[in-house]
């Protein structure tokens, strides 16, 4: 199989794994646990929502959920071709694993990009 | 002088492998629980976008959102989610060095180096984003 894409769906899956590696771990622990069940003070909606919403903060949360959307095709598409020995939909898997980080990046674009 | 054909085909010796081979030694363990990051990732993505788009939308949406996070189940999972995400950051450092080979003029960087710089980036990555959260509108 000679893809001449390989090489670029390679370095997304790794640059996407740096982005996860460094970032991820701390925003899961403030925003999907210690804020929401109150282990720290969280910051008030507004202040959030101020935050959020500068351009800087914007392109920041754009590649914090795009680039590891990569990793994840690239790693799973692996993991169900080489780990759960489904090669016979390869074709399918492939489809399905960069066609959904390519609609999450879409999505990702959308919620960041076009709300106020 | 009849060459016998076996009327059956003579069964292959082969041990079945068990479906749980994996889990009986660190290394194979190590490699599943590696390869399973990725669902983590992908959670946390799903997540993120669905915050932020309560946030975006209004109070009480955001509000609501904050309760579907306290839920048990939804809290158990993201606990789970941040040791998976724990674990790749780990794993990502600690092969940073098959990754790159840096050398400063002809001295090569030593692959310790090289991890302790990735552990200390992860550090002080994970302290601005603390910073900026915590510091908001305060």
């Amino acid at each position: 199989m000679k893809r001449p894409i390989e090489p670029l769906l390679w370095g997304l899956f790794s640059a996407g794994g740096v982005v996860a590696a460094l970032l991820l771990p701390v925003q899961l622990f403030l925003f999907g646990l210690a804020f929401p069940l109150g282990w720290l003070d969280p910051p008030s909606f507004e202040a959030l929502q101020a935050l959020a919403a500068h351009p800087a903060a914007r392109l920041y949360l754009f590649v914090l959920c795009s680039l590891p959307l990569f990793h994840w095709a690239h790693r799973f598409r692996f993991t169900l071709y080489d780990g759960l020995q489904i090669k016979h939909l390869n074709e399918v898997i492939t489809a399905l694993c960069y066609g959904g980080a390519v609609l999450g990046t879409l999505i990702a674009g959308f919620v960041f990009f076009t709300t106020h | 002088m009849m060459h016998g054909y076996t009327e059956f085909h003579p069964r292959w010796f082969r041990r079945r492998l068990s479906t749980y081979w994996w889990l009986w030694r660190w290394p194979y363990l190590r490699f599943v629980l590696r390869e399973l990051t990725s669902l983590a990732v992908a959670w946390f993505v799903v997540v993120t976008l669905l915050q932020a788009r309560a946030l975006a939308t209004g109070p009480i949406p955001y509000t609501d959102f904050q309760d579907w996070l306290r839920t048990p189940w939804v809290a158990l999972l993201n606990s789970a989610t941040l040791l998976f995400l724990l674990f790749h950051s780990i794993t990502w450092f600690q092969l940073a060095p098959r990754a790159m080979v840096v050398r400063l003029g002809a001295w090569r960087v030593p692959d310790a180096l090289i991890v302790a710089a990735n552990f200390a980036a992860w550090l002080a990555a994970s302290a601005v984003v603390a910073w900026m959260a915590l510091g908001a509108g305060r």
